[in-house]
């Protein structure tokens, strides 16, 4: 492995390792999940017809609730005894950070999602196992989108005042393709129909995934950097 | 001296602006005089387009030459751009109430005008929310790059999905075969409005300039 | 190793840093005396490029810091207020976290040789959370013992070291300088200090009031030097 690879693995086990024994930001996010569960349930309605004609839009929407939560996590432990300066001195490819973040808060969204996706299958009763692999493409296109973003602008807000607020302000705007792109290829994929169906909002997906993974790992070390 | 002329440039040429709209310009068949507003609107989204286009051109120069500058044409021409952009909302808000009957309509262009607003106006509060100056241009400079990357995602995405869920009930404002007086109206009210810009542009990044120098000196 | 000339910061209108220019030759250590508020942090962070001087000019170990920082980073390595530790991770993953970021060999054996070095091999394996924040600061020397920098940054190295500790750090420090390393030690009391310096520097208001050789003055010299420069000091 190189050197970029082995950093970028290092900061990824770390964060993973940091978020295992912590548990602070799953547990939490597992709770809000259910929460939200209940939220959409009480806010629609008991017609299941019409919370199945919004489910794909409730799902993303949960989603991206938790993506607001939880993908500054990764930030908050670089504040105590100064990480991030120690971080902006390591020699090397600053991009690397990024890298292992930006793994880590997929790691931690991917989980979040699937149990999000298997709540929303028994409470909702929509029957997942035909569409899971379909499902799961779609799943992987947006996370990726939503994490690039998110983690390199949570890196900013992490020392910004008032972050809470910030986060969002800054994130959803920015999020609105992936966001009716996912929607839009999982109404698709629940309703039956083939993947191909989707292709050209899949395409759109990864086009816009390449161009904020690059946009990411270019600007990384202008946030980084003293 | 010279930023003074170019204001009376511009004053002179929104004159010529107005005068074209309303007395060269003929009445639009089907809509009627409404569509004159149209020399507000188009203007000003492509003023507003060149606005960010300049963000992204000074956020790349801030980064690459650490350059006050640089930041100081990003964080006016996003001022400008959000301006014009909610000239733009406003003016095609009008427009749509006696053409489609409603103040709003999820049309595409319009919606992807509202998202580029509300992305630079997020611009705009990290701008205010972050007080070391240095900083400030360089998260303001990643927030204007990732922004303008995004622009032609979101249109095409928007577009798209309106494609999807109202497959051609709307019809675009603008009639398809522009006849060539409108398109010479529309040339001069551009002109026009692009003056207008660069001379606010000017002020403002006089003003960002003096700003700095109180801060700083 | 480092040739600083006129370097001045201000933070909104305020100098912090006011025309500071001093050199230190590979092989040497200079301590930084000052009181509280002489600028000592700020200018050991220009010097680890940290903060950007104002104005100035700073080469470090052959290179324009203010235009390379990335190729001053490879050559330094900085004990700072902050001890860099993460509080989730054990002394011994932190040691290794930071070894791997900084491009060092991580093998296990060599990392409990470095906790050894700072007495810490008996909690390698505990987290960091329970730990005092002097053992944290040893994990940080730890850490800068594993590297391979040419040029040491220290702010306050000696706070939470017990008697034993003080002297490992010494020892170290006169090691890492017969190595040819370079040292800046920056501090508000003598302690310790004296004995590894070569040079003495005292920073007030933001100015260099003195930069002497450390042989040139006796410790009661410098304590009435000291006081005499320092007193009534901006801040």
């Amino acid at each position: 492995m190189t050197a970029y690879g082995r950093r970028a693995w290092i900061v990824l086990w770390k964060d993973l390792l940091t978020e295992r024994r912590s548990k602070e930001s799953l547990n939490a996010l597992f709770f809000f999940s259910l929460l939200l569960l209940f939220l959409f349930q009480f806010a629609l309605g008991p017609d299941r017809e019409r919370l199945q004609a919004a489910l794909p839009g409730l799902l993303w929407l949960g989603f991206v609730l938790a993506g607001l939560l939880g993908l500054g996590r990764v930030f908050i432990a670089e504040r105590d005894n100064d990480c991030w300066e120690g971080l902006l001195l390591t020699p090397g490819d600053k991009s690397a950070i990024y890298l292992g973040k930006l793994l880590a808060n997929f790691v931690l969204m991917t989980v979040v999602e699937v149990v999000l996706v298997g709540l929303f299958g028994v409470f909702y009763n929509v029957d997942l196992w035909g569409v899971l692999g379909p499902l799961a493409v779609v799943l992987f296109l947006g996370t990726v989108g939503l994490s690039a973003v998110g983690t390199l602008f949570a890196a900013m807000t992490a020392q910004v005042r008032a972050r809470e607020l910030l986060f969002p302000v800054l994130l959803l705007p920015v999020q609105v393709p992936v966001l009716l792109a996912t929607v839009s290829a999982t109404q698709i994929v629940l309703g039956g129909q083939p993947l191909a169906e989707a292709a050209s909002w899949l395409k759109l997906l990864a086009g816009a995934d390449v161009v904020y993974l690059v946009i990411g790992l270019l600007t990384f070390e202008f946030i980084l950097d003293a | 001296m010279r930023t003074r002329a170019l204001g009376w440039l511009a004053g002179l040429a929104l004159l010529a602006g107005l005068a074209v709209a309303f007395g060269y310009a003929p009445r639009e068949a089907a809509q009627g005089n409404v569509q004159r507003i149209m020399y507000l609107h188009v203007p000003s989204i492509l003023t507003a387009y060149l606005a960010f286009g300049l963000v992204l051109l000074g956020s790349i120069g801030y980064l690459a030459t650490r350059g006050k500058a640089w930041d100081r044409l990003a964080a006016s021409a996003a001022e400008l751009g959000v301006l014009f952009t909610g000239v733009t909302i406003v003016t095609g808000s009008i427009w749509g109430k006696p053409t489609w009957g409603t103040w709003w309509t999820w049309d595409a262009r319009l919606t992807s005008t509202a998202v580029l607003f509300l992305v630079y106006t997020g611009y705009l509060l990290l701008r205010g929310m972050v007080d070391e100056p240095e900083r400030r241009g360089r998260y303001a400079a990643v927030v204007g790059i990732v922004g303008a990357a995004n622009i032609p995602i979101v249109h095409f995405s928007v577009k798209w999905w309106r494609a999807l869920h109202q497959p051609s009930t709307i019809l675009g404002p603008e009639p398809s075969p522009i006849a060539a007086p409108i398109a010479t109206a529309l040339l001069v009210n551009w002109v026009a409005f692009t003056l207008l810009f660069v001379y606010f542009l000017a002020r403002r990044i006089e003003i960002a300039r003096l700003d700095d120098g109180a801060v700083d000196a | 190793m480092i040739t600083a000339a006129g370097l001045r910061k201000s933070f909104a209108r305020t100098p912090v840093i006011d025309g500071v220019s001093l050199e230190v030759p590979a092989g040497t250590c200079l301590v930084l005396l000052g009181p509280n508020g002489a600028g000592k942090t700020t200018l050991l962070r220009i010097l680890a490029t940290l903060v950007r001087p104002s104005s100035g000019s700073l080469t470090v170990a052959g290179v324009d810091a203010l235009r390379s920082p990335e190729a001053v980073r490879e050559a330094i390595a900085m004990v700072a207020h902050g001890s860099y530790v993460y509080e989730d991770l054990s002394a011994l993953e932190n040691l290794r976290f930071w070894a791997t970021m900084g491009g060092h060999d991580a093998s296990e054996g060599r990392l409990l040789a470095a906790l050894s070095q700072v007495e810490l091999e008996a909690v390698a394996h505990e987290r960091a959370r329970t730990f005092s924040s002097g053992m944290k600061r040893r994990i940080g020397l730890a850490r800068v013992a594993l590297g391979r920098a040419r040029l040491l940054l220290l702010d306050e190295p000696f706070t939470g070291l017990d008697r034993q500790g003080r002297k490992w750090l010494s020892e170290f420090l006169l090691a890492f300088k017969g190595g040819g390393g370079a040292v800046v030690l920056a501090t508000h009391s003598f302690e310790g200090a004296l004995g590894v310096a070569d040079r003495i520097a005292i920073l007030a208001g933001g100015r260099l009031v003195l930069d002497q050789p450390a042989a040139d003055l006796s410790r009661d010299d410098l304590r009435r030097l000291y006081d005499d420069l320092t007193e009534g000091s901006p801040r």
